[in-house]
């Protein structure tokens, strides 16, 4: 249809498409709502979306609320990523440890996270540290396991020639396997934020006094659908400046992997 | 430099699933050689290498390095792997720097081998590339230079031309030749080329398969003052028929 190659190859372009792709949802978004087709109670229109987030950016709760979320996520995820890189190394590359630790590692992933709120609450109350102890550990297990299988695909070759060239020990670990993981951990940490995000929220929903998931919560109980959507993009917004950081910091660190 | 290789054994795994892949090699290596053992894959002659370099430990028998038994792997024995032989996260100079570096060698003295070795192999304007940069054959040249940096009293090179095309093989070939000449290295190829090993080598052990063991010795005398024109010579064609003949009949025999 389109004859122009110039044209064609603009359209073809990733960022063209991915923008288009966009704009066709918010277009859909506009004209359902403009046209009165649905409740505003149920579906607010961009502008009243855009007026109820702009409120509260003045009032100063969107900042308090994000920067509470975002605390919450960056200890939890700190704290879970700095112990799975060693346990994980430890794991992929000591066999004792890996057979001791891989059962009981993959019996609790698999027991979902939010289930162990009521457990938190009791143990650590209301306040940040059952929130942070939620992000890791529905974060720490993936993290851990994900890192032990990098490690575990280091061609053996490359720890071979080290030890050939008169190298052992710790110099190996962290000459050989740690570069050669490098941009695999970088990988799991930007997928396992994901779930982070997911976890922070939902502890919010059970038990905050702010964040951005308690705002929602909040704007729920008095039926404002324009602040829940506020609450979502910005959710949105902001994990996908995370993904995108990780995205750079990969290609910078790691640009022979590319 | 002498490398003794006495009446080793080796056997992989335990009780019923015992799998003997050595049988009572033994040879010897010393200075300025250039040896090469050929066999098709079964043969076990990578286990040969393996357990030269210390990767491996014999089940029977003892290697020994200038009277010292060989225990563990050591920079005495640099080796050149087919495959994953390059860090692809450091350029051409820094993979050759790097056995120099975890010996924790001063600046200097790393920085200037460094350069003397990519000189040698050819590859000085490449200093700065990461492997993906470089061609198959450039890869393996930075692999020779980086096992050569640490002055090996031996080169171990374990099928390292196995991956290349024909013609990059045959150039590298007449590179491991004149490499060996200016240096005057001492060199163990493995090999299931016998045009290969009959190039390079001044010795080639035959190998046969199932368990792995020595069966034929040749001591290859041949002008080798032009590999190019050796290639097609009748006296490299006939001795090249006849281990092929050799090899042949013992794959026939296992039918």
């Amino acid at each position: 249809m389109v004859r122009s190659p110039a044209l064609r190859r603009f359209l073809h372009h990733p960022w063209v498409l991915g923008v288009l792709g966009l704009l066709t949802v918010f277009v859909m978004w506009f004209l359902a709502t403009s046209s009165g087709m649905v409740d505003k109670l149920f579906l607010p229109g961009p502008g009243a979306v855009w007026l109820a987030g702009s409120d509260q950016f003045q009032q100063g709760i969107l900042v308090k609320d994000a920067i509470a979320s975002i605390q919450r996520v960056f200890l939890g995820f700190v704290i879970s990523a700095g112990l799975a890189l060693p346990i994980g190394i430890a794991m992929g590359t000591n066999r004792t440890i890996c057979y001791l630790l891989e059962p009981l590692m993959g019996l609790i992933r698999y027991m979902p996270a939010p289930a162990f709120i009521p457990l938190l609450i009791i143990y650590f109350g209301l306040e940040e540290l059952p929130k942070v102890m939620l992000i890791f550990i529905g974060t720490f297990f993936f993290n851990t396991l994900m890192i032990m299988d990098a490690v575990k695909f280091v061609p053996s070759e490359l720890v071979e020639t080290a030890l050939t060239l008169g190298g052992r020990g710790l110099p190996i670990l962290t000459r050989v396997v740690a570069p050669f993981i490098a941009p695999q951990v970088l990988d799991t940490y930007r997928i396992n934020m994901a779930s982070a995000w997911n976890l922070v929220i939902v502890a919010e929903l059970v038990a905050a006094n702010e964040g951005l998931g308690k705002r929602i919560s909040l704007a729920q109980r008095f039926l404002r659908t324009d602040e829940i959507f506020v609450g979502l993009i910005v959710i949105g917004l902001i994990g996908l400046i995370i993904d995108l950081g990780f995205r750079f910091l990969m290609r910078r660190a790691c640009s022979w992997a590319n | 430099m002498h490398l003794q290789v006495s009446n080793v054994s080796k056997s992989f795994g335990e009780g019923r699933d015992c799998k003997l892949v050595l049988e009572n090699i033994s040879f010897e290596l010393v200075s300025g050689q250039f040896m090469a053992l050929v066999g098709s894959s079964g043969s076990g002659k990578s286990t040969v290498m393996r357990l030269i370099a210390g990767l491996e430990r014999p089940s029977e028998g003892t290697i020994h390095l200038d009277g010292e038994r060989v225990q563990r792997p050591g920079s005495d024995r640099g080796m050149v792997f087919q495959k994953y032989s390059l860090y692809p996260w450091l350029t051409a100079a820094q993979n050759v720097a790097f056995g120099l570096s975890l010996q924790g060698r001063d600046k200097a003295e790393i920085r200037e081998r460094t350069a003397y070795f990519l000189d040698v192999v050819g590859l000085a304007d490449a200093a700065r590339l990461l492997p993906r940069e470089l061609s198959g054959g450039m890869q393996q040249r930075v692999a020779i230079a980086r096992a050569l940096a640490t002055e090996p009293k031996v080169l171990l090179l374990d099928e390292p031309f196995g991956a290349l095309d024909l013609q990059i093989r045959e150039s590298m070939q007449e590179f491991l030749h004149d490499l060996w000449k200016t240096t005057g290295l001492t060199a163990l190829l493995i090999t299931h080329d016998i045009e290969e090993a009959l190039l390079l080598a001044g010795t080639v052990h035959i190998m046969a398969p199932r368990p792995g063991r020595i069966v034929h010795t040749v001591a290859v005398q041949l002008d080798r003052s032009d590999l190019r024109h050796l290639r097609v010579s009748q006296p490299f064609l006939e001795l090249r028929e006849e281990l092929a003949s050799r090899l042949r009949s013992l794959d026939g025999s296992l039918l």
